[in-house]
């Protein structure tokens, strides 16, 4: 006995088993007929949307179970539509199963690699035509082209360049002006004190001066949430403190991590959550981060009241808000 | 004196004097009948503040402290007003069932006559937000619903979710759903502020505005599905499940099939 | 000849007279296919995309790319009068006012997330079963390439509606873009013609989405099929089926059927997810401005991994020398995504330099006969679940009662730990399997049935293997670890000697392997019984 390993053996394709539609013609007559049926609903399919489409009025509702009050219209126009599609696919497949040839066939694969002899031809090939041209001998033409194919490239860029202004000041600047009226969003009414309850938020936006349109820019900037907390409640320096108002907090809403608008405040905890990312804040301690990938406080802006009594920012926020960028200082 | 009894021999004496009795006697049992209602309003009034009292002492003292003053678990309720008795005692989040993350909504334990009591036991402890009368909560008069869109995707979204079913706050808080919750309760939850909810003061969310946010409400409820199954309205995440599921298993179990040998 | 058969003649005459397509057509048309129903999960992308193409087409005559402010004075009552896009609006006029409208809009975003699907479970198959080796590695690159710009193309196309959702996404996006040290806030401002959100970004992405990818994708898929037709399709063993064969069905007329059967089947389920799954309900969501916000704000799922990563970083900048680097943004948003796309990039070429093996495969792997690559796969997957799980927490935290702190803590561990011990869990999982299949060769299938023997011991009959499974049980190769020299002949460090120990270490762990039964160990049980 030879101590050669002997592997199990490939027994080779086995012989094709019949199908019974193979041989009995009332099995395949069956299939045929099972194969029509496909068909033919398939067909039902497309009246059904077209009765759909042109017959029932898209203000329909029905009662669906599971789905509830559901649009006449879209459900039946999409399931018709889907009847159709799916039935020609399930009649096509049936019919390729059941009654076309199913004997497996084996084709020969070939190597991919081409002959030594065509790749030394190739390799001669490519040797001449560069020597023809003379690539190597003249670096010069080499070189300039070099030269001349790269500096083209800059072309497509630079006609980029007109995409867009520089970002210049317009990330470090909001609307906020020392003096600016907090108002509400949406209803534009300023704002005392007093109209905020302990516990109370505002949503607010910069007062616009008379004939002046607020933009999306604008408000991507410049929206400030306003909570009133008992002023005990505080856990500030003096300096924040002395933004504050009788209890009154304004931070930017625009989260300073990636810019969701960060207004989901806790009044229990006190505490900011942006839903995008769940960044935490805490109110009390100036919008400290407490949890979550947030790397920055929320920009307080400072407020107090002007002479009609109305909350006003003190000054412009000192630093940018929104999420950080390059330029950025702190 | 002459003059007197020449102009009670006038002829017109009898009818003017009939009249002046009338009116008398009118106006007399009216002031009477107001005064005496006044009073019973008053008595009946102290006797729900009693009965208040009692059910307050029976079942929130515990938590809240004899006085309402509260404790170490629980807030004082000195203040919050009747609407947040109203709101707290009429969902079932009180009383508290256990001292978990938040009072949840559940079974109202109170009759409406003994949350009433209660509310006004608490409302007569401080002045504090009333509970709104169904005179003011007619919000399909005098709300707008698309304005109301705007304010609650504004103020309200961020926790309770776009078409208002609920979202997650820290620790295992959360915003619930506010389908199927009574106009008075969403009203009465946005001036008090209940649990993690801050207060949406009358002056920077008008009463107005406060029943057009109720009738936007009220109209994501009421809206059918006109795109088919709604997924919960949580947005992509139950889509992207139902499409690992559904969509490419329905998928995969044809292209099983299709690759099966006929027999 | 009938009249047909003539007239048939005759145009295929004059087509070849000016093409000489029948001497390419006679062959190729009884091309053979292999039949597996993970051979089709390919196709279901190629059918997905072209679902897009449609139902995109027929989306861009009613949608205007726009973001010019608009009042709307359409027919849904919950947004009218408000100010918004006309990009906004034009979506809403197509679900509301154009019949059938909504349904495209529906077909479309949910062709879109099959197609993500699909290209995902077709490369998980192709890398479980190791179809992308030699010769097949541009393919596999290729097929990288449209999954990163399936993303992308994804992303634009939830994004264009320019609804508070979509919005919320392109905020991100521009964070993202503004993060990049240097140049972050200039291509940021180029990118947005000026500052966040401007009139500009949504034109500009509709003609990327509509026109430049789709021509992209195209002209990959195009490559992509004709070297799957020019190397022909891949075979997982079996009887009569070698390295050098390919065993399957004649492209005519069967898999004609079969192949344009399915794509029916495909654009059917697409259609009925279309009609009874409401997908992008953008009228709830409202129009997008930069103050507001929901609850639950998810991007697809395709992204949902990205979120959950950029959810659970840590919150790292840095601040020095009057400039900001935000590793918060940095790391979980292009770093760690980029490393991952280009390991799965270089993958076959990083294997094929661990195995040493260089050759052609044709023949598929059965995934536990390639324990350290299942185990790989299983690793890289546990690692982006943990992330797209944790891309969906909050909605996961309201509806299994979980805080979104426990389930981000739990994320910020599990990605770290978990993917490693997918790897160890897999790799045994993959060798228990290869003992059962060499049990199984060797002593048959376990009947149930129990015989007493003459002196009383009970033992189950044992049914032997067909000769075809045994076979497809153990066609696989087994190959040795890597010996390269570490010293040369005098006993000297060679320059490589840590490039080859790293090697040797790497096919070692790679060759870890149950032996598989033979012929001769067959025969020697045979004789003990």
């Amino acid at each position: 006995m030879s101590n050669e390993i002997e592997l199990i053996k490939d027994p080779g394709l086995p012989a094709h088993v019949h199908r019974r539609a193979d041989d009995d013609e009332k099995y395949a007559k069956r299939a045929e007929t099972q194969v029509s049926i496909l068909f033919l609903l398939s067909a039902f399919g497309t009246v059904l949307t077209i009765v759909s489409y042109v017959f029932i009025p898209t203000d329909k509702f029905i009662f669906i179970p599971v789905m509830g009050e559901t649009n006449a219209e879209q459900l039946l126009l999409g399931l018709g539509m889907a009847i159709a599609l799916f039935c020609i696919g399930a009649g096509a497949i049936h019919w390729a199963k059941t009654l076309m040839p199913d004997n497996e066939v084996i084709a020969e694969r070939h190597e991919f690699r081409s002959e030594d002899e065509d790749r030394a031809e190739f390799v001669k090939t490519v040797k001449a035509g560069a020597s023809a041209a003379g690539l190597g001998r003249r670096p010069l033409i080499k070189r300039s082209l070099g030269l001349a194919l790269g500096l083209s490239g800059l072309t497509p860029l630079l006609l980029l360049r007109d995409l867009g202004p520089l970002p210049k000041e317009n990330l470090q600047k909001t609307s906020w002006k020392a003096g600016t009226r907090l108002v509400t969003d949406p209803g534009d009414r300023p704002i005392k004190p007093a109209d905020l309850e302990v516990g109370a938020v505002a949503q607010t936006l910069p007062e616009l001066a008379p004939g002046e349109e607020r933009t999306l820019n604008n408000i991507g900037k410049d929206a400030v949430l306003l909570i009133r907390l008992r002023p005990e409640d505080f856990n500030l320096d003096a300096e924040r403190l002395s933004w504050t108002h009788e209890g009154i907090i304004a931070f930017s809403k625009i989260c300073s991590h990636m810019g969701c608008a960060v207004a989901l405040y806790e009044q229990q905890t006190k505490h900011l959550l942006c839903p995008c990312h769940q960044s935490t804040f805490d109110v009390t301690r100036a919008a400290k981060v407490i949890f979550g990938p947030a790397a920055r406080p929320l920009p307080q802006l400072a407020i107090t009241v002007d002479a009609d009594g109305y909350l006003v920012a003190k000054q412009p926020f000192t630093e940018p808000v929104g999420p950080s960028f390059w330029e950025r200082s702190s | 004196m002459k003059r007197l009894s020449r102009l009670r021999r006038h002829r017109a004496a009898g009818p003017i004097l009939l009249v002046f009795a009338l009116f008398t006697i009118g106006t007399t049992f009216q002031v009477a009948s107001a005064v005496s209602n006044t009073t019973t309003t008053a008595a009946d009034r102290s006797a729900t503040i009693e009965e208040g009292k009692q059910l307050f002492l029976k079942g929130c003292s515990s938590c809240h402290g004899l006085n309402a003053e509260g404790g170490g678990i629980a807030p004082s309720l000195i203040g919050v007003g009747a609407a947040s008795v109203d709101f707290q005692v009429g969902t079932g989040r009180m009383p508290m069932a256990d001292m978990s993350t938040q009072a949840v909504r559940k079974k109202v334990v109170y009759t409406p006559e003994e949350i009433n009591a209660l509310a006004t036991y608490v409302a007569s402890l401080a002045d504090g937000p009333a509970v709104p009368t169904d005179a003011v909560l007619n919000y399909e008069r005098d709300g707008s619903v698309a304005q109301g869109g705007e304010l609650f995707r504004t103020n309200c979204a961020m926790c309770h979710n776009f078409a208002a079913q609920g979202g997650a706050l820290t620790q295992g808080k959360y915003a619930p759903t506010l389908m199927g919750v009574e106009p008075k309760q969403i009203y009465e939850a946005m001036i008090t502020g209940p649990q993690s909810m801050p207060v949406f003061s009358d002056k920077t969310i008008t009463p107005a505005e406060k029943l057009s946010i109720i009738k936007w409400i009220k109209a994501a409820e009421k809206e059918p599905q006109l795109g088919g199954t709604a997924l919960g309205r949580v947005g992509p995440v139950t889509e992207g499940l139902l499409v690992w599921t559904l969509g490419i298993g329905l998928l995969i179990g044809v292209a099983v099939w299709l690759a099966m040998k006929a027999r | 000849m009938t009249a047909r058969e003539r007239i048939a003649g005759n145009v295929a005459g004059y087509v070849d007279d000016r093409t000489g397509a029948a001497k390419w057509m006679k062959k190729n048309l009884t091309k053979v296919f292999p039949d597996h129903w993970s051979f089709l999960l390919g196709e279901i992308c190629l059918y997905s995309f072209i679902i897009l193409l449609a139902s995109g087409t027929f989306l861009t005559f009613w949608f205007d790319p726009s973001q010019r402010e608009v009042i709307y004075d359409g027919g849904y009552q919950p947004l009218s009068g408000l100010k918004m896009s006309a990009a906004y609006a034009s979506t809403l006029h197509l679900s509301f006012e154009v019949r059938g409208g909504l349904l495209m809009r529906q077909i479309h975003h949910w062709a879109a997330l099959i197609f993500m699907v699909g290209i995902v479970v077709h490369l998980l198959r192709v890398y479980f079963t190791g179809a992308f080796r030699k010769p097949r590695e541009f393919n596999w690159i290729i097929g990288v390439g449209l999954l990163t710009l399936g993303i992308v193309e994804g992303f634009l196309g939830y994004s264009l509606p320019d609804d508070l959702l979509s919005g919320t996404g392109i905020r991100i996006a521009e964070a993202i873009i503004q993060a990049l040290p240097v140049v972050g806030s200039y291509i940021a401002f180029f990118a947005f013609g000026g500052a966040f959100p401007g009139e500009a970004f949504i034109p500009r992405i509709y003609t990327v989405h509509v026109l430049l990818l789709p021509g992209i994708f195209l002209a990959l898929i195009t490559v992509h099929l004709m070297l799957v037709w020019y190397q022909k399709h891949t075979q997982f063993p079996g009887p009569g089926r070698t390295e050098k064969n390919v065993v399957g069905y004649p492209l005519m007329p069967i898999y004609m059927a079969k192949a344009g059967g399915f794509f029916f089947i495909v654009f059917g389920v697409t259609a009925f997810l279309g009609a009874v799954a409401s997908i992008n309900p953008i009228w709830l969501y409202g129009p997008y401005t930069p103050g507001q916000i929901s609850a639950g704000s998810q991007p697809d799922w395709y992204m949902g991994w990205l979120d959950g990563l950029v959810r659970m970083s840590p919150p790292i900048e840095t601040h020095a020398f009057g400039h900001t680097i935000s590793w918060n943004i940095l790391i979980p948003g292009l770093i760690l995504p980029g490393i991952m796309f280009t390991l799965l990039a270089l993958y076959p070429f990083i294997e094929s330099w661990a195995t040493g093996d260089k050759r052609e495969h044709h023949l598929l792997d059965r995934p536990r006969n390639a324990p350290n690559r299942t185990a790989l796969g299983a690793m890289a997957l546990t690692f982006t679940l943990v992330g797209l799980l944790n891309g969906g927490n909050d909605i996961i935290a309201t509806t299994f009662h979980l805080t979104i702190n426990q389930m981000m803590w739990f994320s910020r561990i599990g990605i770290v730990v978990l993917p490693p011990i997918a790897f160890v869990i897999t790799k045994r999982l993959c060798l228990s399997l290869q003992r059962a299949d060499r049990e199984l060769v060797l002593h048959g299938r376990e009947t149930g049935r129990l015989v007493r023997l003459p002196h009383g011991e009970f033992v189950e009959v044992h049914e032997p293997l067909s000769p075809e499974k045994a076979w497809t049980l153990t066609a696989h190769e087994q190959l040795a670890p890597l010996e390269l020299p570490e010293f040369d002949g005098a006993g000297v460090r060679r320059a490589g000697a840590i490039k080859n120990k790293i090697r040797n270490r790497i096919s070692r762990a790679t060759a870890v392997a149950v032996p598989k039964a033979t012929e001769s160990e067959r025969r020697e049980l045979e004789g003990h019984h």
